[in-house]
């Protein structure tokens, strides 16, 4: 019996997506032939693709079917640093949040390296909510040398919620394009592309219970999106390749069932949550939650409903992991861990917390299938991982005996 | 037992994990991540330290179906290992990073880390023994495969920790037979080449490593006499023993090659001179960690000279010796400021006929004494005599009195 309490790096796949993927993937045809069995795949397609779009608040033909966040998060970071470019020699600055995924930091840093960008990094504040005031100043400044804003929806590892609001009335100021990645948000949140005034939009289609490799990025049509990948011309010849026609069908189911149930999760994932963070502060009391405290009842906290993330001081979280994973809990330490190099998170740096503190940081995350008891079983497991990690984390803090640091001697 | 598996990525810690399993235990791969710069270390199939290797311990951990983690001990590494390799350079010593690395990773922060989350033992790929005795005692013991016996670099690791560790390779009959076993097993990493290289050390140019941390530092090269005799980019990059590399314009009076034997940071000389000047008859060495109690193996008789046979490099042969526990002195700013009982060693090495036993010896190096396979205890060289000198008997006695 495990608890999965990771549902903010990947949620079960509902079983309404499983069957709609297993069904396309009998059928045969190319969305792009010509004949009857293409025209019947680019049907599905366009289904989908308004599906989709009507579960988000988009028009069909501004969404831009990929193959998952971060392909539409560098599709929306090079495309529209490029796009503008091409219209506006001037415009080299991007600016993105501090508390950026990397999916949108890496293309922009790689804009900075290889395609003459110029990188701010707006500042957040303690919750890691961005700080409106140095975006307004930072456009002042230079608005005219901007050539796009990226400011997530929702931060994937504290869970704030970003006063896009504002984002964008700023932006309009100044004839700035927005993207945001709502990777997060979708079935937890409303969201609603023609409501937010954003430009652009990063949807994954795995977090939202569809299958791992779709995702789309919502893109005005207006807007000046050079194309990342080449080729036959699919997508508003901005994102080339095969329609990936089993996994559009999938994904909108998906989509369309997580935003159609979210009405009724969210107050449901919220309470649990206000329940977890409640009973781990009982449990580990110098424990620090981190992001915006949740106020149970209001519904108005800036904090996606199914997140939860604490520090656990004189812990390393690589232990509290491993304890927690083999007493059959699972999370994450809501760092950056790719291919075995740990980094800490840029995440909390960005809010200001110590390197040190920010190695004792834990995620729990719930999703649609989250039940009490999986509440339950981490607070049963929780209090004796702290206990071994803080031994743990005693024990290999501070110089070790018997270290010769050299000199003439 | 739970049993943590240090997995490298390599096939000698992907081997013994599996013998791990199959001997019944409970246990978890962990991969130890030792640098955060990920284009630092670098990214050959030759090492421990990259993205590839990481891969491969992953890789056999799905194997063997057991649990994987990564446990990020950068900066430990950084402040021991690395810092102590440029420090022990900057001092004109010839460091041994792998000791280090087991001394302060695999051993202390590792061990300590997996003992206080519930471990009861830590198994790694190396090549050496533990021989459990009947009185209750262990003893570290050479390999059974004398060529990849690697007992000299896990000395370090004292007696306190063999109760915590596991080393199933210690029985294999050679390296084939371990390379054979991971491919029965469906290892993936079955032919991957060795590592041999210092895992930080990009392309295994030591040189090109404490060029980019020191500069250029021109200065003399000299002889015996103190005449010059040429010149040097940096004394950092030569090491007691060394031949190649000097450059030395005017052969020497005899006509015969030379080699540096001593590099003096504070003036940044390097001292050169013929092959006999590097003759070894007494080795000094600091920082000694005993594996059996240094009084009895002098009969009881503390400071008493035993026999034994002294090892000074990884894959150095083993030199007949005698050996006693003196006291360490340690140096401050002020002049001596304490002296440790016990924590210094002299090893008088036995001369077999007109044969030296052992030449160019540099500070910093590890001297590993053993009683035929057992590992008696080790000690970091501080100094070296050619002759087997009386004056060490006085430091001993000086030191004891200091005391």
């Amino acid at each position: 019996m495990t608890t999965y309490l990771d549902h903010a790096a990947t949620t079960p796949m509902r079983v309404s997506a499983v069957e709609a993927l297993t069904t396309e993937l009998g059928r045969t045809g190319n969305a792009s032939s010509l004949h009857a069995a293409g025209r019947s795949a680019r049907r599905t397609v366009e289904e989908s693709r308004e599906q989709l779009a009507a579960a988000l608040g988009a028009r069909p033909s501004e969404v831009v079917l990929t193959g998952g966040g971060t392909e539409a998060d560098n599709l929306a970071i090079k495309g529209l640093f490029w796009g503008r470019l091409a219209q506006d020699p001037a415009r080299r600055r991007v600016l993105v949040s501090a508390v950026e995924h990397h999916a949108v930091l890496d293309p922009a840093f790689w804009l900075a390296a290889h395609g003459g960008a110029e990188i701010v990094l707006l500042p957040v504040d303690g919750d890691g909510r961005l700080d409106v005031d140095a975006l307004a100043a930072e456009l002042d400044g230079s608005g005219d040398q901007v050539a796009l804003i990226s400011v997530m929806w929702a931060n994937n590892e504290v869970g704030t919620l970003q006063p896009l609001d504002d984002v964008v009335a700023l932006a309009r100021r100044h004839g700035i394009p927005v993207h945001a990645d709502a990777v997060q948000a979708v079935g937890q949140v409303t969201v609603d592309f023609a409501a937010s005034g954003l430009d652009a939009l990063t949807v994954s289609g795995h977090k939202a219970g569809g299958p791992h490799g779709t995702g789309a990025l919502l893109a005005t049509r207006g807007l000046p999106l050079a194309p990342v990948l080449h080729g036959g011309g699919q997508e508003r010849g901005v994102r080339s390749g095969t329609l990936d026609v089993p996994g559009a069908r999938s994904f909108a189911v998906a989509v369309d069932e997580a935003v159609r149930e979210q009405p009724a999760l969210a107050p449901r994932l919220a309470a649990l949550r206000d329940d977890l963070v409640r009973r781990v502060r009982a449990a580990v009391p110098d424990a620090v939650l981190r992001g915006p405290e949740p106020r149970p009842g209001t519904g108005s906290v800036p904090r996606l409903p199914a997140n939860a993330h604490f520090t656990f001081p004189g812990c390393e979280g690589d232990s509290l992991l491993y304890l927690l994973d083999s007493a059959g809990v699972q999370c994450s330490t809501g760092s950056a861990c790719q291919a075995g190099v740990p980094q800490p998170s840029h995440v909390l740096l960005a809010m200001g917390v110590d390197e040190r503190a920010a190695r004792g940081a834990l995620r729990f995350s719930l999703g649609h299938t989250s039940t009490p008891a999986d509440v339950d079983a981490l607070v049963a497991a929780l209090p004796d991982a702290v206990t071994r990690a803080r031994a743990a984390g005693l024990a290999s803090s501070g110089l070790p005996t018997g270290l010769r640091t050299g000199g003439p001697r | 037992m739970r049993v943590l598996a240090a997995l490298s990525g390599g096939v000698d810690s992907a081997v013994a994990a599996a013998r791990a399993v199959e001997a019944g235990h409970d246990v978890v791969g962990v991969h130890m991540a030792l640098s955060r710069n990920r284009d630092q270390f670098r990214t050959g199939s030759r090492g421990c330290c990259s993205i590839e290797d990481a891969g491969d311990a992953r890789r056999a951990a799905d194997v063997l179906g057991i649990p994987y983690y990564v446990w990020d001990l950068s900066e430990r590494f950084e402040a021991t290992v690395v810092a102590d390799f440029v420090a022990e350079y900057a001092a004109g010593r010839t460091p041994n990073p792998c000791v280090r690395c087991n001394q302060h990773i695999k051993f202390e922060a590792l061990l300590d880390k997996a003992l206080a989350l519930g471990f009861d033992a830590v198994c790694t790929g190396h090549y050496a023994r533990i021989v459990d005795r009947p009185d209750g005692t262990r003893e570290l013991h050479r390999a059974h495969d004398l060529a990849k016996d690697q007992s000299y670099v896990l000395a370090v690791m004292g007696a306190g920790r063999l109760g915590r560790s596991m080393f199933p390779l210690g029985d294999a009959a050679s390296k084939a037979d371990v390379r054979a076993e991971a491919a029965a097993r469906g290892l993936g990493v079955s032919a991957k080449p060795d590592s041999y290289d210092i895992c930080f050390v990009a392309d295994g140019d030591t040189q090109g490593f404490l060029r980019d941390r020191f500069g250029a530092r021109p200065g003399d090269v000299v002889d015996a006499a103190g005449r010059v005799v040429g010149a040097h980019d940096g004394a950092y990059a030569y090491t007691v023993g060394q031949r190649k590399g000097l450059a030395i314009g005017r052969p020497a009076p005899d006509g015969k090659p030379r080699y540096v034997l001593e590099v003096q940071p504070v003036t940044n000389r390097v001292v050169v001179g013929s092959a006999e000047d590097l003759d070894v008859g007494l080795i000094r060495a600091d920082d000694a960690v005993w594996l059996s109690d240094p009084a009895d193996l002098a009969g009881a008789a503390d400071g008493a000279w035993f026999p034994c046979e002294a090892q000074v490099r990884a894959h150095g042969a083993p030199v007949t010796a005698r050996a006693r526990a003196v006291a360490e002195v340690v140096a401050g700013a002020g002049g001596v400021v304490g002296v440790e009982i016990g924590a210094g060693v002299e090893v008088e090495l036995v001369r077999d006929g007109e044969d030296v036993a052992l030449r160019g010896v540099a500070p910093g190096q590890s001297v590993v004494l053993y009683a035929g396979t057992r590992v008696l205890g080790q000690a970091t060289v501080s100094s070296t005599d050619r002759a087997r000198s009386a004056t060490s008997t006085d430091r001993a006695r000086t030191g004891r009195l200091a005391g």
